[in-house]
């Protein structure tokens, strides 16, 4: 056990993470460099595009050392955004240590810190890495002062390093080696191991990725998941080395793999506790939570007949994503769909991603919410998230909505210009103080309605990328709900309908007209847009028809121009839903889904 | 559908102009170094297509501006084309040129080279538009090119104008109207304004810093154009196109309409033999480098599927106010045209943009108002 090393990599996206793993992994030749696939921890394109990592790659590295022993090093992956915070703390939890990695030109940033208190709250060794050395703008005194100032760590132990050039890494190795501690565990105790990710695998079922407290684990071995009870017959144990390494056994301070005919990954819950059905072990581990979905939307094919695709590529989608969660949806306007259940709002759009790019399904998506309590009359209490479900106003007695606890951390010159953003967001502000000189921790409530939307976009403007967020939900509160109807030509459209705080229907419906007058394409006829709130009209706009639509120039001979637009638009027309006489196109959905960003 | 046979056109692009006009998409270049250079290649390109077998009865020789070159360089096309292709002296053959760039020596030059027909870039007779557009010439010049062509004896003289320019009032339009009929070309195109992406003016537009005359307005010049041309004895016989009778249509750009072969050679240049079409690279070097190295410079290279020929014969044949020959239609794509369209077309007939007979079906000048519209909707029926 005094050869294993378990460690996480954290990084401000782009300062290096995935170069420096894979230096890490040529550096220990478990692949050679003819077959090495560039940055093989990162292979999702959606994450790639956004730069950020959701589903953990982990990898067992073996490594003989300066001192001529031989040595496991494990690097944990770890997804690197608010919605995923809970994913986050249980890899840290696996771990013993971790690379703070830090671009020499950028300094530090905002999303580092969350991820290193994060750290520091599991108590884990901290190695600063300065990265990017090579770069002409490289500034290493001003880094090493951020990193003594800012982040209150002795800058002295910082390796310098170019991931790039392979500059450092040998000391990034041998540091690992000598400064982060081996797992302390008790290999002879009752199996106690540690669900941090799950994977799904067409062939085998779901791959749980796990950290061994306590004990051992063996193929063979009827094991329980604490949370639920449900057992397991294991079939196999591993180790991952790029590709799944089957072992004999994983023991105590081990991270690795298990197959045990699980059937998704829903059937695992991160931060869920492994332990043998014979003898189990006394407490699980400690900090374990349900992944509770807090953002709710629609998801509905453009064209029906796609209905039965899209049922089979969200049963696909599902095998490898837990948070994700769904049901039949209804509409006048979009036909069938389903109701879905995500973890926050870019969770919802990773999904949005993946079913149109990863399974080409064409999707509109309804406008997101949040879980309301809606409190009627006869005193039942319903939860809303579905506009469609939104009971008749005459019959509610009271309603009320999910409020979050917001920490912010920011340089302390940001500090008005977060609370100026917190306020407009009815957000309240309970408390704030200084962790370093120059940096502030902010704390507010401000209603999860608020944030669903574009607040962390916001957040990060306004502080240019120095502010870091992370929030819980704490508690509900009494809101003035009311329920924004979209008309057009008279028309309510049901897919367009949103539940908003009273305070802000009318300036919701302003720009959700506004938008849509764009969006919406001529016709032989004029188009009336309106916003509702029971039956009263609170904005318009006006689509106006058509006075010629003719193209009158010819392009010489190029005929072909004019006949691929004419062919394109046939594919876009399929594209299109009719509500009523008038055509909606996806962008539509689409404009009003964004209303929240003043336009 | 009129058929102009199976007669081949031929297009040749010069790829050169004095400066780029702010509207402009075509493919032409400044750099006037190049041209020495773009003669050898284009006489390498035509040695390549060249078809002394058929017939060709039309030869556009467009740009670009054509007339930038040195008028021993037009001969030497001429001499060249003749040499490839079969040219007989009832063959329709068409210079473009601008204002400013020939003398009356020069246009003497070309009717002895054989052109039988002169096609001038006007675009306005308004230097304050002229100006916008981002034209070189002034109004004045463009008298002085067309009293040129006259007195260089052509007597089938085409003239382009462009109309629907940001704050253009109906007066301002009728005036350039009126002062063309004054000058009595045969042909005339009349071309709404079109903000192309990518070029000045688009970009313009895109921004906010041109404000496009509105639909309304465009609608009521482009019914004024019709009105004041038909009663100056001119044929409304495409979208764009007027001519003194049919005699005096353009035969070149009617084979585009028509589905009839053509070459085009030089840069950007479309060519046609159904079910194929091809152009040329858009690209001057590229163009240059292909021919180099002995390859025809084809950028991409299509045959149409039957429903795809289906949609160009649709919209081409309803830009032309001889609309579509149902019994040729019926021929080409075995297709009854009224019994197909039918859902659509009672609308049309309702609201008075279509009118049919035994023989042909075409748009009224209301209809072409809302072509794209039509169009759309019929290819909409397709399956
Ligand atoms: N100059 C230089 N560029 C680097 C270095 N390490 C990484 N990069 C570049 O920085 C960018 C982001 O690196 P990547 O590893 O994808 O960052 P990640 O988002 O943290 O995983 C890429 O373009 C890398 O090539 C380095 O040491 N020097
Ligand atoms: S002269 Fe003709 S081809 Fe040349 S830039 Fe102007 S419009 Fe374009």
């Amino acid at each position: 056990m005094k050869e294993i090393r378990n460690f996480s990599i954290i990084a401000h996206i782009d300062h290096g993470k995935s170069t420096l793993s894979d230096r890490m992994i040529q550096a220990t030749d478990i692949v050679s460099d003819r077959n090495f696939q560039d940055q093989i921890l990162d292979n999702m394109d959606i994450e790639r595009e956004r730069g950020i990592t959701i589903k953990s790659q982990t990898v067992c590295l073996p490594y003989k050392a300066n001192n001529g022993k031989q040595y496991h090093l494990n690097l944990i992956d770890t997804p690197g955004h608010v919605d995923f915070t809970y994913e986050v703390s249980r890899a840290l939890a696996s771990c013993e240590g971790a690379l703070l990695l830090i671009d020499a030109s950028q300094g530090v940033e905002a999303q580092t810190l969350a991820n290193l208190f994060l750290a520091l709250e599991h108590d884990l060794e901290i190695i600063p890495v300065i990265n990017k050395i090579d770069l002409p703008s490289a500034d290493i005194e001003r880094v090493k002062k951020q990193i003594e100032d800012d982040l209150g760590l002795d800058s002295k132990s910082a390796i310098l390093a170019s991931a790039k050039e392979g500059i450092g890494i040998a000391e990034v190795m041998e540091a690992v080696i000598e400064k982060l501690p081996p797992p302390q565990a008790d290999p002879d105790a009752p199996l106690k191991a540690l669900i941090f990710d799950s994977h799904y695998d067409p062939f085998r079922g779901t791959i749980v990725h796990f950290r061994v407290i306590d004990g051992r684990i063996k193929a063979g071995d009827q094991i329980r998941f604490m949370s639920n009870n449900a057992t397991y017959k294991v079939e196999e144990v591993g180790l991952f080395q790029i590709v799944r390494n089957p072992s004999k056994e994983i023991t105590a301070g081990q991270v690795g793999y298990l197959i045990a005919g699980i059937k998704t990954v829903s059937d695992t819950r991160c931060g869920d506790t492994i332990t043998l059905d014979a003898k189990p072990c006394s407490v699980p581990m400690s900090g374990f939570k349900e992944a509770k979905p807090v953002v709710f939307a629609s998801i509905y094919p453009i064209a029906a007949d796609d209905y039965s695709e899209l049922t089979v590529a969200l049963e696909k989608l599902k095998l490898n994503d837990a948070s994700l969660i769904y049901e039949k949806d209804t509409s006048v306007a979009l036909g069938f769909g389903f109701r879905c259940g995500f973890l926050g709002l870019l969770h919802l759009e990773v999904v949005q991603e993946r079913l149109e790019r990863e399974f080409d399904q064409s999707i509109i998506l309804t406008v997101p919410s949040v879980q309301y309590k809606i409190i009627l009359n006869d005193g039942s209490e319903h939860i809303v998230d579905n506009p469609a479900l939104y009971p008749d106003p005459t019959t509610i007695e009271q309603s009320l909505e999910p409020f979050i606890k917001a920490s912010i951390i920011v340089p302390d010159k940001y500090m008005g210009a977060v609370m100026k953003l917190c306020l407009e967001r009815r957000g309240i502000n309970k408390n704030y103080q200084y962790l370093t000189s120059s940096r502030i921790e902010m704390i507010f409530e401000i209603p999860l309605s608020e944030v669903i939307y574009d607040f962390y976009d916001k957040l990060k403007t306004v502080t240019q990328g120095y502010g870091s967020f992370d929030y819980e939900i704490i508690d509900y509160r009494i809101s003035k709900l009311v329920k924004l109807d979209i008309l057009i030509n008279g028309e309510r459209v049901d897919a367009l309908s949103q539940l908003v705080h009273e305070d802000r229907a009318q300036q919701r419906g302003r720009i959700a007209c506004e938008r849509l007058k764009d969006e919406i394409p001529r016709q032989m006829f004029k188009i009336a847009i309106q916003g509702a709130v029971g039956g009263k009209i609170i904005s318009r706009s006006t689509v106006n028809p058509f006075r010629k639509d003719v193209t009158a120039k010819c392009y010489g001979g190029d005929i072909s121009r004019k006949r691929k637009l004419l062919e394109k638009q046939k594919k876009g027309k399929k594209r299109m839903k009719m509500v009523g006489k008038v055509m909606l196109p996806q962008s539509a959905f689409l404009a009003v889904l964004k209303t929240d960003s003043e336009s | 559908m009129q058929e102009t046979g199976s007669n081949l056109g031929i297009y040749v692009h010069i790829p050169f102009c004095e400066s780029k006009c702010r509207y402009c998409d075509f493919y032409s270049i400044t750099d006037k170094g190049l041209i020495s250079n773009y003669l050898s290649a284009l006489q390498t390109e035509i040695d390549l297509m060249a078809r002394p077998d058929l017939k060709s009865d039309t030869l556009y020789i467009g740009g670009g501006t054509p007339s930038l070159l040195h008028y021993k360089q037009i001969g030497q096309i001429v001499d060249q084309i003749t040499m490839a292709f079969n040219l007989d002296v009832t063959t329709e053959m068409t210079l473009e040129v601008n204002p400013g760039t020939s003398t009356v020596r020069d246009l003497q030059d070309y009717a002895a080279f054989g052109f039988n027909r002169i096609n001038i870039g006007i675009q306005s007779f308004n230097d304050d538009y002229l100006g916008f557009l981002g034209r070189q010439h002034n109004a004045k010049q463009s008298i002085v090119a067309i009293e040129a062509a006259v007195s260089a004896g052509f007597n089938n003289i085409g003239l382009d104008l462009i109309y629907g320019l940001p704050n253009q009032s109906q007066k301002d339009w009728k005036q350039d109207l009126l002062t063309a009929i004054k000058l009595a070309p045969k042909h005339l195109s009349c071309y709404m304004l079109t903000y192309e992406p990518h070029t000045p003016l688009g970009i313009d537009h895109e921004a906010g810093r041109v404000v496009p005359l509105s639909d309304i307005r465009i609608a009521d010049m482009f019914r004024m154009t019709h009105d004041i041309l038909g009663t100056a004895g001119y044929e409304h016989y495409e979208i764009s196109n007027f001519s003194r009778g049919s005699r005096w249509r353009s035969r070149h750009n009617q084979k585009y309409w028509n589905l009839s072969p053509y070459v085009g050679l030089g840069p950007s240049a479309h060519s046609c033999s159904l079910p194929r079409r091809w152009w040329n690279h858009r690209d001057l070097s590229s163009y240059m480098d292909a021919l180099k190295s002995g390859h025809l410079p084809i950028c991409e290279d299509e045959h149409l599927n039957q429903e795809q020929q289906l949609i160009e014969g649709l919209y081409l044949g309803l830009r032309q106010t001889d609309g579509i020959d149902l019994k040729s239609f019926q021929e080409r794509y075995q297709i009854d045209f009224q019994l197909y369209f039918s859902r659509a077309l009672d609308q049309y007939f309702a609201e008075n943009w279509m009118s049919i007979d035994e023989k042909n079906c075409r748009l009224t000048v209301e209809g072409m108002l809302f072509l794209d519209r039509i169009i759309d909707e019929l290819v909409e029926l397709i399956d």
